[in-house]
């Protein structure tokens, strides 16, 4: 009784603000959006075969499969190997720790105003390095083969130091004797780190990869301020779509439709991590 | 060869890879503070010269000065300030009794409530924004500092993370201050929380951080300057109230990271390693 007293307003918001929205967005998901003349009615296929017929539903989805498949390997690989340069004692490596770390407390908004500068035609720093090679003057932000690389890079930049301080705190917490006897065998420093640092890495490499996937489906900031989903589309993935059905359309119950997607892969990998976690990934 | 050169071929192996390596992380640190130098660069002069990089142009803090009177800035950052901390001063007050519960306590249906509450850890709030939207309205706090709050103020973050620090309290020291005559919420007041002190701090940075930076929602349920968070105003300001000025939106850009940014590099250490202490519980 007591306990239920104690998690009581905790639990109430969560469930407020979490699970019932959940369930509400999938029962508005069968409804017809309410317009002028026709009321909301209950037509459970209304609005997934609007979805099914949308091309930019489509093009949000593959958008997004571009953007997790670029921003995730990249990020995951980029901070390990920031977690193994840092783990070394060098002088200078508070400083290239900081170096690493800082992108991450910058808020995103402030992330895509430094990087919009980077990307600007002509003008931008990169195409100020690129011009001595004949090219240059290239509308990156604006062009639909550029926008979304853009994208992945400025996600790839602001997260990849906050997943190396997950890396980092494996890689310090990993007993001191294991490097030892290692040496002692005389393996390479590439045999130790694949036989022995990698598979206990595993878990922390689970824990980052879960993260990783949620990003990528929750990384919108930059697309917002930076491309507004544009050019045609090119930069729109599915949280940005929402965004754009549900509060520039005001067509709520498809963006309902739209979350019921989100929340499907959203629970795969949940599911994927449940499942996982319980095989206990490590392989000793 | 004596037996002191015995090692030498692996160590002359080693040497260099290791100097290669060490630059690569030195290369790849530059790239990283590259975007950032650049933008301290081009805050601090005038706004004709950014395009150049003239060693020699002259330094100026009118940038500032420009981008604080344009637009609001000091008010989105009262904004900000009291929003974090509602959210702190909230979010430790509801998950602290809950993780205890979670942690301590036997009560049915605590696992089944457990495993709903770590589904918040995949499925935030801004996933379901259109609908938490929808409920705002319904309350009346559209366009309030609580109606940006609100949908955070439980979280599953914080019991879980409470949770896993309050099981390593020792069950001794718990029995000893109920047989001291400690009461349930006397023993949490008293022995856990002291004890989770670096939990807390871990958990209060991270949290300020997120809430400091948080903008989707903030943008979506504000439409005034009295209730705007500094994220939302400073997108407003270099998207709609300017042009292209580069120098005065990167000023406005420091300007708005600026405090949690100065209030890092002073607790850099202690920040890195609660991070860590986090990331390893």
């Amino acid at each position: 009784m007591q306990g239920w007293l104690l998690v009581l307003p905790a639990v109430a918001l969560l469930v407020l603000f979490t699970h019932w929205p959940a369930l509400e967005t999938i029962w508005a998901s069968v409804h017809s959006t309410a317009v002028p003349h026709h009321p909301s009615r209950l037509d459970p296929a209304v609005n997934f075969a609007a979805m099914a017929q949308d091309p930019v539903f489509w093009q949000a989805l593959r958008n997004n499969a571009v953007y997790a498949a670029c921003t995730i390997p990249a990020t995951m690989a980029l901070s390990l190997a920031m977690a193994l340069a840092v783990n070394r004692r060098f002088p200078g490596r508070a400083l290239l720790r900081l170096a690493y770390f800082t992108p991450t407390i910058l808020p995103m908004i402030a992330v895509a105003n430094i990087w919009l500068f980077f990307f600007t035609p002509g003008y931008g720093l990169i195409d100020r390095a690129l011009s001595p090679f004949g090219f240059g003057d290239w509308n990156w932000l604006g062009s639909a083969s550029t926008a979304l690389p853009a994208m992945i890079i400025i996600a790839i930049w602001k997260m990849a130091g906050f997943y190396m301080i997950f890396y980092l705190a494996a890689l310090q917490s990993l007993p001191r004797e294991l490097g030892e006897a290692s040496d002692l065998e005389g393996a390479s420093r590439w045999t130790f780190f694949r036989r022995v640092v990698w598979p206990l890495l595993m878990p922390t490499t689970l824990f980052v990869f879960v993260n990783a996937v949620i990003d990528a489906f929750r990384l919108v900031d930059q697309i917002v301020v930076l491309t507004r989903g544009g050019p045609d589309n090119a930069t729109a993935i599915l949280l940005y779509y929402i965004y754009q059905v549900g509060f520039q359309y005001w067509d709520t119950n498809y963006a309902a439709a739209l979350t019921v997607v989100l929340l499907l892969l959203l629970s795969a990998v949940a599911a994927l991590q449940f499942g996982l976690l319980a095989r206990r990934v490590h392989y000793r | 060869m004596s037996a002191g050169t015995l090692a030498a071929p692996a160590a002359r192996l080693r040497m260099p890879t290791l100097r290669l390596e060490l630059l690569g992380a030195w290369m790849l640190g530059l790239l990283w503070v590259l975007p950032l130098l650049w933008a301290c660069w081009s805050a601090i002069h005038p706004a004709s010269t950014v395009a150049g990089f003239d060693l020699t142009a002259p330094v100026t803090l009118h940038n500032f000065a420009a981008a604080w009177s344009m637009a609001p800035f000091g008010h989105y950052m009262v904004n900000t300030v009291l929003l974090v901390s509602m959210v702190l001063a909230a979010q430790f007050a509801l998950c602290t009794p809950a993780a205890f519960a979670f942690a301590r306590l036997r009560f049915p249906g605590r696992d089944i409530l457990f495993a709903a509450v770590l589904l918040q850890l995949m499925i935030t709030p801004d996933v379901l924004m259109v609908e938490n939207y929808r409920t705002i309205g319904e309350i009346g706090l559209v366009d309030s500092l609580l109606g940006i709050a609100l949908p955070y103020l439980g979280s599953a973050f914080g019991i879980f993370l409470l949770r896993q620090t309050f099981r390593t309290v020792p069950q001794d020291l718990d029995d000893a201050a109920r047989l001291a005559g400690l009461g349930l919420l006397g023993r949490l007041w008293r022995v856990y929380v002291p004890l989770a002190r670096p939990t807390y701090i871990a958990y209060g940075l991270v949290l300020v951080s997120f809430h400091w930076n948080n903008f989707l929602w903030p943008l979506v349920i504000t439409n005034s300057i009295n209730v705007r968070p500094i994220t939302v105003g400073l997108a407003m300001f270099s998207t709609t109230d300017q042009g292209t000025n580069w120098a005065i939106i990167t000023a406005a850009t420091l300007l708005s990271t600026a405090p949690l940014v100065i209030a890092f590099l002073l607790f850099q250490r202690q920040f890195v390693q609660s991070f860590m202490r986090t990331a390893r519980s």
